[in-house]
């Protein structure tokens, strides 16, 4: 392991567990039972199976977002429309599923490929209208993902909406095309190693595959890719493409896994989470599982905590937003970073003039 | 009926409102952008500041200490933006990502914090500021039904833009801004410290936008949501962007997206789905920024030649 | 004796990639001198001015100045202190006026809040015309000329009371006039009692306008000389450690089929100059076309056109016989183009990859390296270790990042990725800019070796020493048309090839380089 490796493990480490003490601070601020709050953070998840469980239902839309995110960043495009995505993934696999009639096995199947399908559109079209207009992606991303939501809202309302249920919901999506549980006492279900798959595919398609060489190149130094001959449009349209569809395939998953009914009327915030989740993995989707584990863990401890005691649940919204500022703070400890690497290569001179 | 809707005084009198907070966001953008970053904290910030306004507000019973307590705060946040940005290296848009979701947990811890609500800032007693009328100018036909009877922040955010103009154009603050923004190594050669500019840079930025966040909860509705900034820092971005951030430019665009939420307003009443209604600033900013890009990449295309 | 106004005692820098710039070097200056500081591209001149200007902070070291220890951690440090800095990119912003450009960071105000616009006017004519430079302050910076731009580097410089003044290669973008009139400029200001720091490595502009020299070479310093009293051999010796004369062993050149054909060929620039202006030529395999220039007469537009970077052009490419348009641009690397870029920066590599991911972006996509979906990994390992290992790369394994290693390095393996492809076409665009002598003689001999195996070579390079040693047709290009062909090169002498560069000597018949209309 070279110096920056094990530099970079030790920065993460220390950016989260600054993040958490920063966190318990506020919560000894605001708490009136405040051990009782982080201990309950902390271990909570682990106190019974099903706590655990919550933890990783939770981590299964966390790795789809994460992956999908790695392979547009990949890109270097900073496309976050992978929010609306993972939103109208849920909604087309509610509809879908609502108007067909498939066979046990193949229904499942053909309606998650619907919602990637759907998913991929959202955030190809940030990436179509940069190449057509040269327009920020940034700003248009952004701007998909609250199309995207008012339309779903006008769907769910209009098409979608069952009267007889007291709340905005849609009707329940049948019964065989809902995702399996795979462990009794839990609601984890089969998206979990659909979830792993997507990952490990990621990590193929990234560093094993010819495209994936192709989108490395065009993503860290766009000219030098067109200059040697790849074609830097297709590979980005490529990777926007996958990012969107790995983002529809989580909504699909997670309606079909979590709810039987489409309830989503806000946005549900899995673009940004998906954020920190490629900041801790580093862009590589194998790291991507445990990222989002850690982050599911954080997630499932708040909200025991927050039923438990007087602390709310938006507490980890703010560790996340911490550890994402700490992680990607490039000068936070690189004066230890420097003298690592100063080190080095003043023992490499010692060597030449032993020689 | 919608273009006599759209042409009557009411609805621009209401257009220039809705304008209000995206144009204070707008020029907050272009003065970070002038200097050479992009401040996509913007939402954070209007959503933070909106929650600042009602607490402030109503702890001094003033809305105009509470608005200057907001501005400080919205300075601070801006300053903590440039504190990661220059000091640690961070990536500008992560750091804003950051923030905005810090924001979006935050508001709701603090407002839960301070006065046990939930989501609405239902049981604080907050003071807004208040409208106004113009004497002389209200009794202009149309021009007085559309200018008077505004908020006073509507006013302010006006002045705003010929006063950021001046700032940036006429002041050797300005100046040294718009150097740093356009080559930061000739800044430093010349011993500016591009660094302390754009501390300054988004330290005003902040200021600039948390008036729109006060506005937000003290002026255009009168109490805080959460969420309540619904995109408005990040369509502020395209409005500076898209007015080549000039302050001037972004005022002209931040108009057309004020028109079009004014707009989706007035036709939420009416038989249209308002769902659908509700995506017309979006909608609007999308096609705009596109059809602006556009037009910039011909422009360039046909300098070039071929 | 003079007084002594600076010294730089044992510095020492190492950059954050771990590359030692600087080492040990040793550095003085009297008052009143020109001083040359002199070294091959990437000797650690540059570097060690920075660390004078405070841009760069040293590793160990120390500065004296007027004799009491300094410590300039900024460049503003250092214009307080006296030094003014020309850097070889210009510190300018352009869109500002040349007045706003010379008082930017000590405006003038007015009421004490605005910029007094007026005066900053008047203040910039005042340190014009007091150096008799003339220039009209008003103008924007971005309409100017570039010898007008280098003035106002050093009224910015001057304006702020620079005594020590560095300047980084300042003739490197000037015409000889240009250059003619800045030597003027200079030696007035020695007169007015300033001091110059010349950075350069044209020996004749220092035997020209320098008192005395210290020389630089591979981040030491070689020692510090009075100019009259060492010869240009000498002072080259020093510079680059070993007689500059390099004798390839080249075959006579043997002309096979033309692969190349380029017809009244027009590049229009983004500013709607015509950057390439009716250019024609053949290329055959066997042969190395040199084109030999001032930087920035069209080289850069040819390069992109030939390579398929670009395709906005008129006139007739035809490549083995197929319109250039036809071709993308892996059909033409396919096809057996390979491109030494002449930025290995932005062009040539991505710095934040590792060796092996570097080296076969052209290649990777064919039957020897992947299958239709997969990489073969282990296929490109072993190659990567052979071209480590042939082409002398120095670095720990393939999987360092190549932006830790050193230029030369780079360099090589930049081109071990082009020349592994087995190519029949190299554009070569400036292959040894700053890269060490080996690593650079390296590159030539290998330049060499494939002409002789049938491969057409275009060398694009700003290097007489490369394009006279090394083509076997040579062509000078300036603005944008070639100004003189000549197919016997050994017989060319330096100071005429100079005159074409130039532009003070052009030949209206270019015979030689169309082989048959």
């Amino acid at each position: 392991m070279n110096s920056n490796t094990k530099f970079n493990i030790l920065r993460t480490g220390l950016s989260i567990s600054i993040a958490l003490l920063i966190s318990f601070g506020i919560i000894f601020l605001t708490s009136k039972e405040p051990v009782n709050a982080i201990v309950q953070l902390l271990t909570g998840p682990l106190q019974s199976q099903r706590r655990f469980g919550n933890v990783i239902e939770a981590m299964i839309p966390l790795i789809f977002t994460g992956v999908g995110v790695s392979i547009m960043f990949a890109a270097n495009e900073i496309n976050l429309a992978g929010e609306g995505a993972f939103h109208l993934g849920g909604l087309v696999a509610t509809y879908f599923a609502l108007n067909t009639t498939l066979a046990a096995g193949i229904s499942p199947i053909m309606t998650i490929l619907i919602a990637g399908i759907a998913g991929a559109i959202v955030t190809l079209i940030p990436a179509i209208l940069k190449i057509k207009t040269e327009s920020d992606v940034l700003v248009s991303s952004l701007m998909m993902n609250y199309l995207v939501l008012y339309f779903a809202n006008y769907i769910l309302s209009n098409i979608l909406r069952d009267p007889k249920a007291g709340a905005v919901v849609s009707f329940a999506v049948p019964s065989v095309t809902q995702l399996s549980t795979i462990m009794p006492g839990t609601r984890i279900h089969i998206g979990l190693f659909l979830a792993l798959i997507v990952a490990i595919l990621g990590y193929i398609f990234m560093f094993k595959t010819k495209i994936g060489y192709e989108l490395r190149i065009t993503g860290e130094n766009r000219q030098f890719a067109r200059y040697s001959g790849i074609n830097v449009v297709k590979i980005t349209l490529i990777s926007q493409l996958l990012g969107g569809f790995i983002f529809g395939v989580g909504g699909g998953v997670e309606l079909l896994g979590m709810y039987n009914r489409f309830t989503w009327t806000s946005l549900l915030g899995y673009g940004w989470d998906a954020i920190i989740i490629t900041t801790l993995a580093k862009k590589n989707p194998i790291h991507v599982p445990f990222a989002a584990f850690f982050l599911a863990y954080l997630r499932t401890g708040a909200s025991i905590m927050a039923r438990s005691t007087d602390v709310a649940t938006e507490l980890v919204t703010i560790t996340q937003g911490l550890i994402i500022l700490l992680v990607v703070a490039e000068q936070f400890l690189s004066k230890y970073k420097h003298k690592m690497i100063a080190k080095e290569a003043k023992a490499t001179l010692g060597e030449k003039e032993g020689e | 009926m919608i273009v006599d809707a759209i042409l009557s005084p009411e609805f621009l009198n209401a257009a220039l409102r809705a304008t209000t907070p995206i144009l204070f966001a707008a020029l907050a953008s272009a003065i970070a952008a002038k200097s050479g970053v992009i401040n996509m904290a913007l939402e954070g910030i209007l959503l933070f500041t909106a929650l600042f306004g009602v607490i402030f507000s109503s702890a001094f019973q003033s809305a105009w200490l509470g608005l200057l307590v907001t501005m400080v705060m919205g300075g601070l946040i801006g300053f903590l933006l440039a504190f990661f940005v220059l000091r640690l290296k961070t990536d500008a848009i992560l750091a804003a990502i950051a923030i905005n979701l810090i924001a979006d947990g935050a508001t709701i811890l603090i407002l839960l914090a301070v006065s046990g609500d939930r989501g609405i800032s239902s049981s604080i007693n907050s003071i807004i500021i208040p409208r106004i009328t113009l004497p002389i100018i209200e009794n202009i036909p149309f021009i007085g039904a559309v200018l008077s009877n505004q908020n006073i922040l509507t006013y302010v955010s006006l002045i705003m833009v010929v006063l950021v103009h001046i700032f940036l154009y006429k002041t050797p603050l300005g100046l040294q801004i718009r150097a740093v923004g356009e080559n930061k190594d000739a800044a430093e050669s010349v011993g500016i410290s591009s660094d302390k500019i754009r501390y300054i840079s988004l330290t005003i930025s902040g200021v600039l936008a948390s008036m729109g966040g006060f506005f937000l909860s003290g002026g255009y509705m009168t109490r805080f949501t959460t969420g309540m900034s619904a995109g408005r820092g990040f369509i502020a971005l395209a409005a500076s962007a898209m007015g080549g951030n000039t302050p001037i430019g972004s005022f002209l665009v931040s108009l057309l997206f004020g028109g079009a939420q004014a707009i989706s307003n007035i036709l939420q009443l009416g038989t249209l789905p308002h769902e659908l209604v509700q995506m017309l600033p979006y909608a609007t900013t999308l096609i705009g920024l596109g059809l602006y890009s556009y037009s910039k990449m011909k422009k360039r295309q046909r300098l070039t030649g071929k | 004796m003079s007084q002594i106004v600076l010294q730089m005692n044992n510095i020492m820098k190492i950059y954050p990639n771990g590359v030692v710039a600087v080492e040990d070097v040793t550095f003085e200056l009297e008052k009143g001198e020109i001083h040359a500081l002199l070294g091959e591209n990437g000797a650690g001149k540059s570097t060690l001015m920075k660390v004078l200007f405070g841009i760069e902070s040293p590793e160990n070291g120390e500065i004296i100045l007027e004799g009491t220890k300094v410590d300039i951690k900024s460049p503003l440090e250092a214009i307080k202190k006296g030094i003014g800095m020309v850097h070889q990119h210009f510190m300018l912003v352009p869109s500002l006026t040349v007045a706003e450009n010379i008082v930017l960071g000590v405006e003038p105000k007015k009421n004490s809040l605005f910029t007094d616009e007026e005066k900053a006017i008047e203040l910039s004519k005042e340190i014009a015309e007091k150096y008799n430079f003339e220039i009209d302050v008003r103008e924007k910076v971005e309409e100017l000329p570039v010898g007008l731009k280098q003035k106002v580097e050093i009224l910015k410089a001057l304006y702020r009371g620079a005594d020590i003044l560095i300047l980084d290669e300042p003739t490197a973008v000037l015409t000889p006039q240009e250059t003619k009139e800045l030597f003027i400029q200079l030696k007035k200001l020695k007169e007015k009692g300033h001091t110059i720091i010349f950075i350069s490595h044209k020996l004749d502009e220092i035997k020209e306008i320098c008192d005395r020299a210290t020389i630089m070479r591979n981040g030491k310093g070689m020692g510090t000389y009075q100019v009259k009293d060492i010869s240009t051999a000498e002072m080259s010796k020093l510079m680059v450690g070993r007689d500059v004369v390099m004798e390839f062993d080249k075959k006579p050149v043997q002309l096979k089929e033309t692969v190349m054909r380029v017809r009244d060929l027009c590049v229009t620039g983004t500013t709607g100059i015509r950057r390439i202006d009716g250019l024609s030529f053949d290329l055959k395999a066997g042969e190395i076309l040199g084109i030999a220039g001032v930087e920035g007469n069209g080289q850069g537009h040819l390069v992109e056109v030939l390579t398929g970077l670009s395709d906005k052009y008129q006139g007739e490419i035809s490549i083995f016989g197929k319109n250039a348009k036809e071709y993308s641009i892996r059909e033409l690397r396919d096809s057996g183009m390979a491109h030494i870029p002449e930025d290995r920066m932005t062009l040539g590599c991505a710095k934040d990859m590792n060796i092996l991911d570097n080296m076969f972006t052209n290649q990777y996509h064919k039957p020897e390296f992947s299958g239709r979906v997969l990489l073969k990994n282990k296929k490109l390992e072993e190659k990567a270790k052979e071209l480590i290992k042939e082409y002398l790369v120095k670095c720990k394994s393939y999987k360092q990042n190549v932006g830790m290693l050193s230029g030369g390095n780079i360099q090589k393996v930049v081109v071990a990725r082009e020349f592994s492809t087995d190519p029949k076409i190299i554009i070569a665009n400036q292959p040894t800019r700053g890269i060490d002598v080996g690593a650079a003689s390296f590159i030539r001999q290998r330049i060499i070796e494939f002409r002789d195996a049938g491969c057409a070579i275009i060398l694009i390079s700003a290097d007489l020493n490369e394009v006279l040693e090394l083509s076997d047709r040579l062509a000078v290009i300036y603005k944008g048309k070639f100004s003189g062909v000549f197919s016997n090169v050994k017989n060319i002498e330096e100071v005429e090839l100079g005159k074409y560069m130039l532009g003070i000597k052009r030949d209206d018949n270019l015979e030689g380089i169309i082989y048959e209309q």
